[in-house]
Parts: C-alpha cells; sequence; structure tokens
C-alpha cells in the first residue's frame, strides 16, 4: 500500500477580512477568514505595525469568542429585585426612550447625576466627549485603576509614558531592564521585541517579585520585594551619581537639571526661578550670565549658583548622594542584596557609556542648535503595574524616568522612544474640565493634567465636583479618574448622590473592584424610603458578565468583529516610534442576535437627548451612527477621528475635510493607516525641529511644543507648598502631612500606605495577568479556560515549607480587612515574603454562561476581597496613590495559614441568575 | 496506563479462551461436551476479542487492522487470532461429529494459539515508552496465564497444579523487574525536558489547568496506591486457591472453584498490569 | 503502511528556543485554530463550558521550574508537540497503516480515513505527541501543518506551520534538518539543540534549543565612587564630576 495522498494546498477560506483585534488592549491587526459566510480561522495580519504577523493565545482563540455562549441576545430590562438577575426583554425602542426618561431630566436639572464610567473602552475620545456634551462632570474610563501612575508620571517627567506610548529602540539596545512587567501593555510588541532582543544575544534583566513570563526569559533576574522599586532605582541613581556615570551633556541641554531652584523663603521657595518675562533661566557657562533657557548656542551651567540660587542638578545630587540610598541601606528592604544593586548599577553604567554609538544623522534642534550625528546609549527600561499599582507608584515610576533621563536614554538611538503623538509636554495637554451647568455641556474635556492647586476640581465650599473625587486634595493628578471610587462615593452621597449610574464595559461587581462582596452590596442597599441608594443603573456589555446582574437596564453591545470601532490618534493609538498610526475595527460578520454596537447607541441616545454636537439644528441625527461619526466628526478644524485618507479625494494625513470614502480606504489598508516620522526626526522627537514641524503637521499640536524634561517637577512643588501653609487654596489638615511627602518635587520613596496597617500580615500578595487571558474575558472562551480554569495562590519555598504545605492543600489567606481560603501551590522562583496568583480567574457561579460547576467559580479566587477600597483612618481616603489615585491593588499584605485539602475556595457566593442559558457544546 | 475494563477483559478473556481451545486442539473431545467445551473456548476467545473492539474510536473500519502484519503486532495478533479460530473449526466439527479427521488441524491450531497470545502480549511488550511493560516477563506472565487457566478449565490436575506454579514464578519476576522497570529505561524529568543540565526540574504549571486524553489515558495514577494489596489478590487468587482447590477440593466442584478464582485472580492481575504501568509521557506532568 | 521509510528526502521539524519562549500559550490555540479548520477532523472540545472542559490539542505549554546548587530558581516554558522521529514508534505500532511517515519530508502523519483510534500509536509515543479525538474517534497529532507548507493559495511567507507563524517571541523555527545549511541545522548547531529523551531511541527530529546561562553575570567590575564623598561634601564632587564636560 503506498502513502496516502495528502491534499497540501486545500482552500483556506471564502474571504479574508483584516480588522483589529480585542482580545485584549493591544489592538494587533487580524486576518479574519470567512468561509460561508461563517467565521473560520483567525491569524495576525503581517502588514500591521502593532503585531507583524503574530498573534497571541487570545487573539487566536477570538473564533470562540464571537461564538460564546454567554453574548447577550437583546436589551433587558430588570422586573426583580437588584442582584436577583430578573429580566425581561425588551425592543431597543422601549430600551432607549427608558434611558431616555431616566437622563434627561438629569441634564436639565444637575448633570452630575448622571455618572458615567467606561471600562475596557477603546473609544475614550467619543464616550469622553459624549459625556462633556451631556454636561456632567462624572466621566472617566477605567484607568484610575488600571495604570494612571504610568501614565501620568510619564507625561509629567519625559512628556510620555511607558505603558504602550513608547518602546525600547528594539534594533539598537543592548540592555533591557523590565520593573514590574507581567503581561502588560504591550503585550505582542514587547514580546516580539525580547525575541529580537534574544535572538542577537542581548541582554535582559527582570526586575520582578515573580519569575514567570519575561521575568522568565531574563538573563537576570532581581525577585525584588513589592513596593520597593523605587527604593532600587534611587539606589541605583546613588551609585550612578557617586561614579559619575551620569550624561552631564544630555542633562544640561534635553532636562530641567541646569534650571534654578528658588531657595528665597515664601510662597515661590522651590519653584523655578524665573526671569523678568516669567521665563526659566539658565546660566550659561561661558558667560557666567543668565541666559534663555532655549537660546541658540547656550551651554548651560549645571553647577551654577546664582545669588544663592542652586540648580535643579545640586538639589538632585544632593539628595541621592545621600547614604540612605547606598545599596547597603536599601538591601533587605528591597530584598535584593548590595551586591547586586551595585552590579546592576555597574551594568547599566557599562552599555550606556562604553557601548555608544553614533548614528549619522544629522538633526537640528529646537534652539538651532545643529548636530553631525545622534548619539546611542543602547540601555532600555520598560515598566507597568508591577511598579505603578502601590500607592508610592507615582514617586516610583518617575524614579524610573529619573535613571533613564541621567542615563541619557530617553529618546536617543538605543534607548527608550515614544510614539506619536507623544512626546506631548504637560503644557500640551488639557487642564480638567468640571464644572457642571444644567442644559448645557461641560467647557472642555474632563480628563486633563493640573499645573497647580489653581486646577483642582474643587467647588467653591471646598467639596469635590466629580464623584470619584479625581483633581481633588486626596489625589491631585487623576489624570484618569477613579473609576475604583464612583460606586462607594455614590454609596456613601460623599461627596453627593448620583441618580443614574451608567456603565460600559467594567464588570464593577466583581474583579474591577476592590472589596467586592462589599460593593455588591452598595449595589442592592436601599436608602430609608425604600429606594435603592444608587437610584438607576445602566449597563452595557456584549457579554453575562457578573455586573449584568446588578443593573436595571441592559444595553447589549457586539462582539468585536461585530462593530465599528476606531482606535484614534485622539486616545489610545497604534503608533510606533517611527509612525503614527491608527486603525478600525469594522462589522467582518453581522450580529446573529438583537444587539447594537454601544458607541452607535450612545449617538442614538445623545441625538434624543439633544445633545449638542451629534444634534442637527432640526433636532436630527448629526450622524447615522458610528462610522459616519468615524469619517464626519470634526474635533478641530480638519481634525477627526483619523488622520489617514482625509480630504475630498483621500490624500491628506493628519489635517483635511472628512472623506466620505474613508473606512472604505482604510478596509482597503487593512484597516489601519500609518504616518510615517521623517528621517531626521526620528530621535530626539521632544527638542528635534524636524519632528516639531512634522508633529504639527500631522496635527498633534498646532504650534511646536519643545520641553525639558521635568527632573524637578514644579506642579508637584506647587502642592507642597500649598501643603507648608502657602496659598489661598489649603489641603484639609487630615490630608497635609501626606502632601508635604508625596508631592515632593523630585523623585522620593516612601512605604506603602498599607504598611502601617500591616502590623501582623507580613506577606505581600499580589496579581499578575496570564498570558492566555484578559480579564474576565477569557473564561468565557472555550479554548483559553482549558489553559487558564482554575487559579492557585502561589506561595514561596520559605512559607510553604514553614507552614508544612503539601499538594492539594488549601491556605486561609487573611487581611487587614478580609479573609479567603484559596488552593495554594509552590514556587521556588518566588520573592521570600510574597504570594501571588493569576488576575481575575475566579468567577462568579452563574455568571459568563458557564457551568454552576465550573473551576473558575468553585475553586477559583479573586485577592479581591481582601482589598479595602478606603485607607483606615479619617475621611474615607481611597485606598489609592496620593498623586494620581492609581487604585493602590499591590499594596495588599496578608497572613497565609495551611487548613489542608478541601474542594471549594471560599468565600463562596450564591449562584447568579443566569441571564443567558448555560453554554452547552461548542459553536 | 488507564485500565480500561473492555482491554482488561479482552486480554484476560482472550488469553484463556485461546488457551483452552489449544487444549481442545491437542487433547480432542467427543459428543456433545465436545460441541459445548469447543463453544466454551470459542465463546471465551471472541467475547475477548469482541470486547477489545469497544476500545476503539472507529470500531467499523477493524478490518484495517489485518493490512500492518510486516510491522505491527496489533496487526500480527487480529491475523494469528483468525487463522487459530479457523484451523481449529475443523477439528472442532470432527470433534463434535466423531468425524475422526486426525488431530493435525488441532495440533496447527494449538500451536497458532499459542502465537496469538504472544502476539497479543507483544501488543505491550514492544512499548518502550511503557518500561514495565517493555520486558520479556510480559509474553512470559500472558502465555503463562493462557496455558494455567487453560489446564485448569480442563481439569488436567497435576499438570495444572505445576503451570500455576510457573505463572506464580513468573508474575513474581514481572513484578520484580517491574519494580526498578522505569528507572533502568533511565528516563527521567530531566531527560524528558533536556533541563537536567541546568538544574532539577519539577513542575511550576501544567499546561492546562482543564484534563487532557493523555492524562486520563497514560497518566492514571489512581491504582498505584493499592498495587500492593492488588498483588497479592492476583497472586493468591489466581494461583495460590486454585492450586489448593485442585489438590483438596475432589471432583467437577474443584474445577468450577478454581476457574472462578483464577478468572477473578487474573482480571486483577491485568488492571494492575494496566493500572501499574507507568507511561514515560507522565514525566512531562511530573507524574512519576 | 507503517513501515519506516529508509530515508527521508528531507527532515522537516521544528527548533524551539528554551531561551525565549515566554510561555504564552500563542503556538497553543493557533495551532487550535488552525487544525480545528484544516487537515482532517476538527479539534473537538468536550464541556467546553462545563465543571471539566476538555478538548484536543496538538501542542500544549508546560511550565517547569529548575532549582540550581548555587543560584535562585528558574521557570522554563517548555512547548511540546511531536517531535517527527526519525525511528517513529507511533508508526510501526499502527495495525491499519493510517500513521505513517512521509517519505519525501518525513513528517509523520495519520490518515484519518484509516485509523480505528485504537490508541495503540498514543501509548507507543513517548513524548505525548498524539491526542485521540474524543467526539471523532480518530487520533490527532501535529501536522507540521502539512496543509500550509506547501499550501499554493497561501503567499510564500505564510508557508510555515500555524504556531511559528503566530509565535510572538521567534521562539519557533521550521525547517529541514537535513540541509546542513538550514537555519534551523544552524540554529542546532550554534546553541546546542538537544533531542528529547533520546534514550527511548525514536530519534526525534525536533531540536530544543537550551536557555542560556541566567543569574551569573560576568564578574562585573563595580563602579568605582569619583572620590570620597564624605571628604569632600557635595561641593567637591561637583567639581569633579562638571570638570568632566
Amino acid at each position: 500500500m503506498g502513502q496516502p495522498r495528502v491534499e497540501t494546498s486545500p482552500k483556506v477560506s471564502d474571504e479574508v477580512r483584516k480588522t483589529t483585534c480585542y482580545m485584549c488592549a493591544c489592538r494587533c491587526g487580524i486576518n479574519v477568514h470567512l468561509t460561508s459566510g461563517k467565521v473560520t480561522y483567525i491569524e495576525g495580519n503581517r502588514d500591521h505595525p502593532v503585531n507583524k504577523g503574530v498573534l497571541c493565545a487570545k487573539g487566536a482563540s477570538g473564533i470562540m469568542q464571537v461564538t460564546a455562549p454567554s453574548r447577550l441576545r437583546a436589551p433587558l430590562r430588570r422586573v426583580g429585585p437588584r442582584g436577583s438577575g430578573a429580566f425581561e426583554e425588551i425592543s431597543w425602542e422601549e430600551a432607549l426612550a427608558t434611558a431616555v426618561s431616566w437622563l434627561k431630566p438629569l441634564r436639565e436639572e444637575a448633570p452630575e447625576k448622571l455618572a458615567f464610567f467606561t471600562g475596557r473602552d477603546q473609544s475614550q475620545s467619543f464616550t469622553g466627549w459624549w459625556a462633556q456634551q451631556f454636561g456632567t462632570p462624572n466621566y472617566a474610563a477605567h484607568g484610575g485603576f488600571c495604570s494612571v501612575n504610568m501614565a501620568a508620571a510619564g507625561i509629567y517627567t519625559i512628556g510620555g509614558a511607558f505603558w504602550e506610548f513608547g518602546q525600547p529602540d528594539w534594533a539598537h539596545t543592548k540592555l533591557f531592564v523590565l520593573f514590574g512587567v507581567a503581561e502588560d501593555h504591550d503585550s505582542n510588541p514587547i514580546k516580539i521585541g525580547i525575541g529580537k532582543l534574544k535572538a542577537r544575544g542581548a541582554k535582559v534583566i527582570g526586575v520582578n517579585p515573580v519569575r514567570t513570563g519575561y521575568n522568565a526569559v531574563a538573563d537576570e533576574w532581581l525577585g525584588i520585594t513589592p513596593g520597593t522599586d523605587g527604593l532600587l532605582i534611587l539606589s541605583l541613581i546613588h551609585c550612578l551619581l557617586q561614579a559619575g556615570k551620569i550624561d552631564l551633556d544630555y542633562l544640561a541641554r534635553w532636562t530641567n537639571a541646569p534650571l534654578l531652584v528658588n531657595e528665597a523663603e515664601g510662597p515661590e521657595k522651590g519653584l523655578i526661578l524665573k526671569n523678568a518675562e516669567s521665563q526659566p533661566f539658565v546660566i550659561d557657562r561661558r558667560t557666567g550670565m543668565p541666559a534663555p533657557w532655549d537660546g541658540a548656542g547656550v551651554q548651560p551651567d549645571l553647577g551654577a549658583v546664582w545669588q544663592g540660587h542652586r540648580t535643579v542638578f545640586q538639589h538632585m545630587a544632593e539628595r541621592y548622594l545621600a547614604e540612605d540610598y547606598a545599596p547597603e541601606a536599601v538591601a533587605d528592604r528591597c530584598g535584593v542584596p548590595a551586591g547586586r544593586i551595585r552590579g546592576l548599577a555597574a551594568e547599566l553604567a557599562r552599555v550606556a557609556f562604553d557601548e555608544a554609538f553614533e548614528l549619522p544623522v544629522e538633526w537640528v534642534d529646537f534652539r538651532g542648535d545643529r548636530h553631525a550625528s545622534m548619539t546611542g546609549r543602547p540601555v532600555s527600561f520598560h515598566a507597568m503595574r508591577g511598579i505603578s499599582a502601590h500607592s508610592n507608584g507615582f514617586q516610583t515610576a518617575r524614579a524610573l524616568h529619573l535613571l533613564q533621563i541621567l542615563l541619557g536614554t530617553v529618546e536617543v538611538p538605543g534607548g527608550y522612544r515614544l510614539k506619536p503623538p507623544y512626546p506631548k509636554p504637560v503644557e500640551a495637554h488639557p487642564t480638567p474640565h468640571f464644572v457642571a451647568a444644567p442644559g448645557k455641556p461641560l467647557s472642555g474635556p474632563h480628563l486633563g493634567y493640573v499645573r497647580g492647586p489653581e486646577n483642582l476640581a474643587l467647588k467653591e465650599d471646598g467639596s469635590p465636583w466629580r464623584i470619584d473625587k479625581g483633581f481633588t486634595w486626596d489625589n491631585p493628578f487623576s489624570a484618569h479618574g477613579l473609576m475604583h471610587m464612583v460606586i462607594p462615593n455614590a454609596h456613601a452621597g460623599d461627596p453627593y448622590k448620583v441618580d443614574t449610574l451608567f456603565l460600559y464595559m467594567a464588570n464593577m461587581s466583581w474583579n474591577s473592584s476592590m472589596n467586592s462582596a462589599r460593593v455588591m452590596e452598595m449595589l442592592t442597599d436601599k436608602g430609608e424610603d425604600g429606594e435603592y441608594v444608587i437610584p438607576r443603573i445602566i449597563y452595557s456589555d456584549a457579554y453575562a458578565s457578573e455586573m449584568v446582574a446588578y443593573a436595571d437596564l441592559i444595553l447589549p453591545d457586539t462582539t468585536y468583529l461585530e462593530r465599528h470601532d476606531c482606535i484614534s490618534l485622539l486616545d489610545r493609538p497604534i503608533s510606533e516610534p517611527d509612525a503614527a498610526g491608527d486603525a478600525i475595527r469594522w462589522p467582518v460578520v453581522e450580529p446573529d442576535r438583537d444587539v447594537r454596537g454601544f458607541q452607535s447607541v450612545l449617538l442614538d441616545l445623545g441625538v434624543r437627548l439633544g445633545l449638542p454636537g451629534m444634534t442637527n439644528l432640526d433636532g436630527t441625527a448629526k450622524f447615522r451612527d458610528y462610522a459616519d461619526y468615524m469619517v464626519n466628526h470634526i474635533r478641530r478644524p480638519g481634525v477627526g477621528p483619523l488622520i489617514g485618507f482625509r480630504g475630498a479625494d483621500g490624500q491628506s494625513e493628519g489635517r483635511g475635510e472628512a472623506n466620505p470614502d474613508q473606512l472604505a480606504r482604510y478596509i482597503e489598508n487593512g484597516g489601519f493607516y500609518q504616518a510615517h516620522v521623517p528621517e531626521g526626526a526620528q530621535y530626539y522627537k521632544p527638542w528635534n525641529a524636524a519632528y516639531q514641524d512634522w508633529a504639527v503637521a500631522t496635527s498633534f499640536y498646532e504650534t511646536p511644543q519643545p520641553y525639558l524634561f521635568s527632573i524637578w517637577s514644579e506642579p508637584m512643588r506647587k502642592f507642597q507648598l500649598a501643603a507648608e501653609g502657602h496659598g489661598f487654596l489649603q489641603p484639609p489638615e487630615h490630608l497635609r502631612e501626606r502632601l508635604k511627602v508625596a508631592m515632593d518635587p523630585l523623585p522620593i520613596w516612601y512605604p506603602p500606605f498599607g504598611e502601617a496597617a500591616a502590623e501582623g500580615f507580613p506577606v505581600h500578595a499580589i496579581t499578575q495577568r496570564p498570558m492566555a487571558m484578559y480579564h474576565s474575558w477569557g473564561s468565557q472562551n472555550a479554548w483559553l479556560r482549558q489553559i487558564h480554569g482554575k487559579n492557585y495562590l502561589y506561595l514561596p519555598s520559605k512559607i510553604w515549607e514553614a507552614e508544612g504545605f503539601a499538594e492539594g492543600d488549601y491556605a486561609r489567606v487573611t487581611s487587614p480587612t478580609g479573609e479567603i481560603v484559596v488552593p495554594v501551590a509552590h514556587m521556588a522562583a518566588l520573592n521570600p515574603d510574597t504570594v501571588w496568583t493569576w488576575n481575575a480567574i475566579g468567577k462568579r457561579r452563574g455568571a459568563w454562561a458557564l457551568d454552576e460547576a465550573a473551576p473558575e467559580a468553585n475553586q477559583g479566587f479573586l485577592l479581591n476581597h481582601l482589598i479595602s477600597e478606603l485607607l483606615p483612618g479619617e475621611g474615607r481616603v481611597s485606598n489609592s496613590d496620593p498623586v494620581t489615585g492609581q487604585a493602590a491593588w499591590f499594596d495588599l499584605r496578608v497572613r497565609v495559614e495551611r487548613v489542608g485539602p478541601q474542594e471549594w475556595a471560599e468565600p463562596a457566593f450564591d449562584m447568579l441568575p443566569r441571564v443567558v442559558p448555560k453554554g452547552r457544546a461548542r459553536a | 496506563m488507564n485500565p480500561a475494563p473492555s482491554v482488561v477483559i479482552f486480554t484476560v478473556l482472550s488469553g484463556l479462551g485461546f488457551g483452552f481451545l489449544a487444549l481442545l486442539g491437542v487433547f480432542g473431545s467427543a459428543g456433545m461436551a465436545a460441541f459445548f467445551l469447543w463453544a466454551l473456548g470459542y465463546g471465551l476467545a471472541v467475547a475477548g476479542l469482541v470486547a477489545s473492539t469497544f476500545h476503539l474510536g472507529n470500531p467499523q473500519r477493524a478490518l484495517l487492522a489485518f493490512t500492518q502484519w510486516r510491522t505491527s503486532w496489533l496487526s500480527r495478533e487480529a491475523w494469528a487470532s483468525v487463522v487459530t479460530l479457523l484451523l481449529f473449526a475443523p477439528q472442532a466439527v470432527s470433534d463434535w461429529l466423531g468425524l475422526e479427521w486426525g488431530r493435525g488441524f488441532g495440533m496447527a491450531g494449538a500451536a497458532m494459539a499459542f502465537v496469538t497470545v504472544y502476539c497479543t502480549s507483544m501488543i505491550y511488550a514492544q512499548i518502550r515508552a511503557v518500561p514495565r511493560w517493555h520486558h520479556w516477563t510480559v509474553p512470559a506472565v500472558f502465555l503463562a496465564y493462557a496455558l494455567s487457566g487453560a489446564l485448569v478449565m480442563g481439569a488436567v490436575r497435576p499438570y495444572a497444579a505445576w503451570m500455576l506454579v510457573l505463572l506464580g514464578i513468573a508474575l513474581a519476576l514481572h513484578w520484580h523487574f517491574g519494580k526498578s522497570a522505569f528507572a533502568r529505561a533511565g528516563a527521567s524529568m530531566e531527560s524528558a525536558t533536556g533541563l537536567g543540565r541546568i538544574g532539577a526540574v519539577s513542575v511550576f504549571e501544567q499546561p492546562h489547568t482543564g484534563g487532557n486524553y493523555l492524562m486520563r489515558e497514560m497518566i492514571f495514577v489512581v491504582g498505584r496506591k493499592h498495587a500492593d494489596r492488588v498483588r497479592m489478590i492476583a497472586m493468591v487468587c489466581s494461583v495460590m486457591l486454585p492450586v489448593l482447590a485442585l489438590m483438596f477440593i475432589p471432583g467437577v466442584a474443584a474445577v468450577i472453584v478454581a476457574v472462578a478464582v483464577h478468572l477473578l485472580g487474573a482480571l486483577a492481575q491485568r488492571w494492575l498490569f494496566f493500572a501499574e504501568a507507568e507511561h514515560v509521557v507522565g514525566l512531562y506532568y511530573g507524574a512519576h | 503502511m507503517t513501515g519506516l521509510p529508509e530515508r527521508t528526502e528531507k527532515k522537516l521539524g521544528l527548533v524551539i528556543d528554551l531561551d525565549t519562549c515566554v510561555g504564552c500559550h500563542a503556538c497553543v490555540t493557533a495551532c487550535k485554530g488552525w487544525n480545528d479548520q484544516g487537515y482532517g477532523v476538527p479539534l473537538s472540545d468536550q464541556n467546553p463550558y462545563g465543571a471539566d472542559p476538555s478538548g484536543t490539542f496538538l501542542n500544549r505549554v508546560h511550565s517547569y521550574a529548575v532549582q540550581l546548587v548555587d543560584a535562585a530558581a528558574q521557570i522554563i516554558n517548555f512547548p511540546r508537540s511531536c517531535l517527527h522521529c526519525e525511528d517513529a514508534p507511533c508508526v510501526t505500532v499502527c495495525p491499519t497503516g493510517a500513521s505513517y511517515k512521509r517519505a519525501e519530508d518525513g513528517i509523520v502523519l495519520v490518515n484519518e480515513d484509516a485509523c480505528i483510534g485504537c490508541g495503540l500509536c498514543a501509548w507507543a509515543c513517548p513524548y505525548g505527541a498524539r491526542e485521540l479525538d474524543q467526539a471523532a474517534g480518530v487520533m490527532k497529532k501535529c501536522t507540521l501543518c502539512v496543509d500550509r507548507i506547501y499550501n499554493e493559495a497561501l503567499p510564500e511567507e505564510d508557508r510555515e506551520p500555524a504556531c511559528v507563524r503566530t509565535c510572538p517571541t521567534g521562539a519557533r523555527h521550521f525547517g529541514d534538518f537535513a540541509d546542513p545549511e538550514s537555519k534551523v541545522s544552524r540554529l542546532t548547531a550554534e546553541r546546542e539543540g538537544f533531542a528529547l529523551m533520546p534514550e527511548m531511541g525514536t530519534k526525534p527530529v525536533n531540536r530544543y534549543l537550551p536557555p542560556r546561562k541566567k543569574d551569573r553575570p560576568e564578574e562585573a567590575s563595580l563602579l568605582a565612587p569619583l572620590l570620597d564623598i564624605k571628604a569632600t561634601g557635595l561641593a567637591g564632587w561637583l567639581d569633579r564630576v562638571l570638570g568632566k564636560i
């Protein structure tokens, strides 16, 4: 018998449609194969700038998301008590009329009574604009409980953040150091980059309590104790300063190191010294005299002292040269031996300076000085939640940026490169807008960057404008809001009560809230009048998440392959360091259910409410749907949501009138567009005249915005001054001391806030995202839930052995505010004082169309139950970073005791009634 | 390995059946007694073979199993069993109807019956990935069971007793060598992963939290903790009690008792044969 | 035809780089997705939304802890799939000829039309490369994407296995080990690629590249302070540092 004949060239599909993935926030390009009108295969788009053809485990499982039995099928109205899951299906007309009947009176009387918050939304420039037109100050997306420390510290220091807003110069970097990065932003690009480094034998160093994923492949691992990264970084800075291994030329030219700090006692103390024109100035080394900071040919003197005022550089050196930051002084606290800290500092210095190189690219800086080449320093960094989800996360992230700056590795070849529209200084961002007036839109966008106490969202009586207390003394730089505080504050009526809570894609009754069990109570709690304390809840989601049961009105969304979306330069684009980029989603298949894309629904609601911007004078809709908005909305003259194929002929880039064919052109182009940074403008972008001109042409800002990196943060110092008693606007007494510490204008480290209350809770407890699962979404996915269907609490050898744990055991884990009993497993490659688990694997029984006996709902668990949303003490202060309000998830401290084998994790919640039938066979 | 009832019943019944048929083939019988005895032999062998098909994902294609006799012991077993059953047929008819066709077919059939049992045993013994099976004691045990079972059923008392003793020895040797088989094979988590060059290897996370075919089929660990007890039951039931029964209980009762306990012992042995066999793939799951 | 070919013209297989694999499982679901609609019957899932979900996967990623004597423990991610052995025992045990090794490229395949689902090949494989699909009752295994690598309906650059195409870190490489100049041969030679369980005598074609040495930085010369700052104070340090400009 011969060898069988194999068909080696079968037809793969009838058609390939290229759109954008939404299995996480990475926004990769995907080729969706359709056969007989059904999705049969999904692969990465090779031409796409984000993923270049590759696709992660989630993306390749998208087909199971589009067919998941947990998909909501029609609008629902609650008919039983809230949380009981008793709903009736209603028509869209009825659903929208109901929403309008709730929202219209609010807009006319008190728009702030609507709190509109979105979760893993990727259309924030649109949802925010809608909320602005409605006129409520209460809008934000989920950045507050995600990683705002990362975003804000970056913007305030270098005008751009880690997250996905920049990336190492993968082609040139020789040493890549990661702090606190698990499967964070940017998912596939970091994997692609690490692969490139590995292929050429470059070195990767991981600083993380847990050695998995990127830290597992790192050539060196520093198993740091959670919350101490800032201290480690400042110790590295100490070593570098001590040895003089810093880039003085870079500091003098591109940072505020040579600016002078006002030393005169009084309300100006510590602010940057200004001249008569209110401009900061430097001392020119050639003359010893003051000179404009941006003057051509000026050689700023870092060591200058002028009329008793010293430079930022000297203040900085003085602080970090102190013995407090010596490796020997910090080693125990960090859980990293002093020798390894010194070794890492030496390695950073060696690669940055001994392996420096020149790219023969000529360029002109904003002062007009011409440079024959670009100096490369092949050291790069990346950091994410591990350092930012602490109450010292903002300062820690700032410390890391300072380290990069001292090494001269930001925006240089081989270093960390920002992606357009970044770099962009604080000055180029709006300030927050929050003043609500009946029947009127807000005067500007909600979220912005505070320059000083005068920008705080405080009423005349000092009470907060915003329900989440964003932009208050509690957390002045809360650039992403505090979504995790919305429900607790609304329930407490602090600062006031709201009428309608409108949420999109945010699982607030489960894994997106601290203290989930308490949040469930808040959502169902009734006042003395028998009415719900939060009277109305509208929720939009595509799936039967835990949150659905707690809403009064459900607006079912589509899946990601059935919708239009706009990945816009106006919020979170898909740029690369060498190109600005944006992308779309479009319905590659039509929904087979009575569901609608949320953004189109929001536009429809807007018209019914008569909101400006989306309603014509005659009351008709300005936009047919979201797709129409994506093409025809004009944010500023010539600027819309998408930068590509603008103008009547589709030839304009960045600026140009709306082009009715724009979406067709995007689809033709694979669903994305790239505007390439011109030659010679690719590095030194904040100071590179060619880049600045291109950025203006491409619509990121209206005039060139060169700036200096902020080693010394003047906005922070302004808050410190207020805390010291200067100025008209004064913080409440209970926050005064913490503001003095937290708003230090130079990066500083202080112990996470949890620590004081954590006596008797010696162990740090953290979570990491698994690479194959994105928050809750993965659990409904038939393929992904086989990979991560339950989670264990991983215990280090020290605890495993001391408590006599064995395979199959459970542990009681107690924090100052809660207790859980969960399955455990042993992990040796772990900081000895840390336990951890995978994030958001645990599910509530009855949710996500899973069987009631599903492992996710029985053995799977969350750490959320152990975390309080408030800090102990007066004033209902959020358990968040004091600068930005970022949820301090990783400050959690616990005690771990063995309880032996058991079958179920605790707490076990009642089963949620099903809003969709239980899933059975796979589609 | 997973002790699936189909494979346990298959190997036990077909072994006993073919052994008994071989006994009939050599020594013969006559009249209606012959009819019933041959029917019993055929019944056992065929029941075993039929049981084996319950193990198949697509039994309707079972005929294809005859094609690969050059390389596959399973295919050889298929051929051998069919040839054996065909060879015995004229002998059975001759015995039943008193046709006096001599014992040629019976002798040839008997030889083929043992070839069949040997083939069956080699299905397992060939598998290097299961070190406990990859040993000469496996065919020895299978053949000893076939022969001793047949002799017990045939009430050939002294020979049966001696053969049972030989079975006991074969079992003891099989178990003895089995204990160290995995270690002798040289496979370890270090060699399976190649990571032994760095250090001592253990499982951090299983690839899937969900189960899979490999784990159910080849990483069956439930039985192992009962191994000693089952070994005792197998030895006592398949060897000791039948010997005692044959020695001390007179008449047909002895045969019935001996066959019953022997069969029970054989089932226990065969269950354990699968249940305690460690597949090297278990190393990837940290199961050894 | 379960006889093994005496030699194959090509020896197609994979190199998997354990120094680079971050354990993201991308290859696992890319493989599942392609083969769910590609060669042979779909890869079924039992109880996909139930208490014990369990389906057929042709590639799974393990994660091991490795304890060193003199350094911190390591975690190594370890993808495992068919190694397309030269002496493939899964082929010779097959009673029906369904399991075979292709003479032209050495790919080990299952002709599902001839598979009776006896499971013997899965038993014979030391590596757990084969899974019996519980819905179709036929044996499934890595085909090295035989329906991609020669597929004229695909662009040239896509003619590689789905797992290789999708791997974000580029930890998987596909090629011909019979060609000493191929990328897989060169990587194996340069990085001392090894075979799994050589003691099983199966002669695997696939090779694994070992993790590079970790946590043992070459004796880093530590940074020497510029001067005794305690003695000179900040002013002395400043002079020294800035004198360098």
